[in-house]
């Protein structure tokens, strides 16, 4: 059994969080340079310029890319020989998501569904454990904004959808978001399971890199192809007008109810940030 | 792509001549207001009672800017999505706003109300609230400080850059610029 003290934890979890609000991923910057280079409009490439601009001065001044800094999502793999001591678990990550957010100078996004008001840390933040083997903790920080998430769905489709029918869902889905949730989007796209295991996939889907294809090759040529019929929808940067809708489609497959289809569809704007620690 | 500079408040006769796809620099003072702050303005409305600002000619940023750090007047502040405020804006536009500035898609009523009272909608670049903030000289909460990021802000702003949207002639960028870059 390897100890893992919970102080350890906490600061993991408010680096990550800053890191992951004031530097975007050179994957994502990369994404930009070639849709600069490949877009027909000539506003969009002047958006997408200004995107990488920011990110510039984000990272200069350790400022957050964009304002909505997010809920603070994680994804918390512990190895089954791992004893968390010095502390409850849950309550050192939300201590990091306080810190991380107010010593970051990051906002606090999270409120009261009803009376709106504002828990005033960001906490609590959204936590997705897992047990694997080894001895490590491996923990994903996930900034997740308000405006590309609104736009997300889950249906629940009939089998007789078929591949085609999950396909046709996630174009209109991209499609009715229009320019709302901030594009040049990431694509999320979790099938299987059950209803809210879906979702859970489509989440995960989010944490690959721009680029990073499905290793099941079927997948991977699906996601290639949805990605093509999205661009195709001419919303582009901003919606704006313009052939970059979206940098990239990830989908994330399991088994579901012989009676069911699941299907979800998280979107995540531009600013695509997840950081990751393993301690 | 024109490039017009404009100060605030804002005239009939300076939105009446923007078109859909126009560059422009906004100076002057704005105030930010975004869904609490909406909902708080529209309860004061309702109950005939006066609004923490006189809104007539003046411009409403969508924005819950990330907190200053020190020695900055304010942090990240791009903006939010619209379609919150679209219950709020045109009984706004109705005493008098004249400009909005968002992002993403209004509904039609709110394009309506836009070429009814004389009112226009800008997006700023989604995103990218580190770039945007570098326009924004000074920020005061003025009302509602209980509200957090969602309090309303007036700020002094120079050469703020945004896009003519929709127009006052009901003309839509979303659609056009979609429409130009459509492929069967």
């Amino acid at each position: 059994m390897r100890e893992v003290q919970a102080a350890e934890i906490t600061k993991a979890v408010r680096d990550l969080f800053i890191d992951a609000n004031c530097n975007l991923g050179v994957d994502v910057l990369a994404a930009f340079d070639r849709a600069i280079e490949k877009d027909e409009s000539s506003v969009a490439k002047e958006v997408i310029r200004e995107l990488k601009e920011n990110a510039r001065i984000a990272r200069d001044e350790q400022s957050p890319i964009c304002q909505d800094t997010g809920l603070a999502v994680l994804f918390v793999e512990i190895g089954q020989d791992v004893h968390v001591v010095g502390g409850d678990l849950k309550a050192a990550i939300n201590e990091g998501v306080k810190k991380g957010y107010g010593e970051g100078y990051l906002r606090k996004s999270a409120c009261h569904p009803f009376t709106r008001a504002n828990t005033k840390d960001n906490t609590p933040a959204v936590i997705h454990f897992d047990i694997v083997p080894g001895d490590r903790v491996r923990i994903v920080a996930v900034p997740k904004g308000g405006g590309a998430e609104n736009m997300s769905r889950v249906d629940m489709l009939s089998p007789s959808a078929g591949l085609e029918g999950i396909k046709d869902f996630v174009v209109k889905r991209i499609e009715a978001s229009g320019s709302n949730p901030c594009p040049p989007t990431v694509v999320g796209v979790g099938i299987g399971g059950t209803f809210e295991r879906s979702a859970l996939l489509a989440k995960k889907a989010l944490m690959r890199k721009i680029g990073e294809r499905n290793a099941d090759p079927e997948l991977a040529k699906v996601e290639v192809e949805v990605l093509a019929r999205i661009n195709k929808l001419g919303i582009g940067p901003m919606g704006y007008g313009g052939n970059t809708t979206s940098l990239d489609v990830f989908f994330e497959v399991e088994p579901c109810h012989i009676a069911s289809l699941p299907v979800a569809v998280n979107v995540q704007c531009h600013a695509a940030r997840h950081k990751e620690a393993v301690i | 792509m024109a490039e017009i500079k404009l100060k605030t408040p804002l005239t009939d006769q300076d939105v009446e001549k923007l078109r859909i796809g126009d560059k422009v620099l906004l100076t002057g003072v704005i105030y930010t207001g975004r869904d609490a702050a909406h909902k708080r303005l529209f309860d004061l409305i309702e109950a005939g009672k006066e609004l923490p600002v006189d809104i007539r000619g003046q411009v409403i940023y969508y924005v819950g800017p990330a907190p200053a750090k020190p020695g900055k007047p304010i942090g990240s502040a791009g903006p939010t999505t619209s379609y919150r405020m679209d219950a709020f804006a045109p009984k706004l536009m109705e005493l008098g706003l004249k400009g909005m500035i968002g992002k993403g898609n209004r509904g039609a009523d709110v394009v309506e109300a836009m070429k009814r009272f004389k009112a226009v909608y800008f997006g700023a670049t989604g995103g990218a609230g580190a770039l945007l903030a570098r326009s924004i000289k000074k920020a005061e909460t003025i009302a509602y400080e209980d509200l957090g990021p969602e309090a309303i802000q007036r700020l002094e702003v120079e050469d703020f850059p945004v896009v003519v949207i929709n127009d006052t002639k009901g003309n839509d960028l979303y659609v056009e610029g979609a429409k130009k870059y459509r492929k069967p």
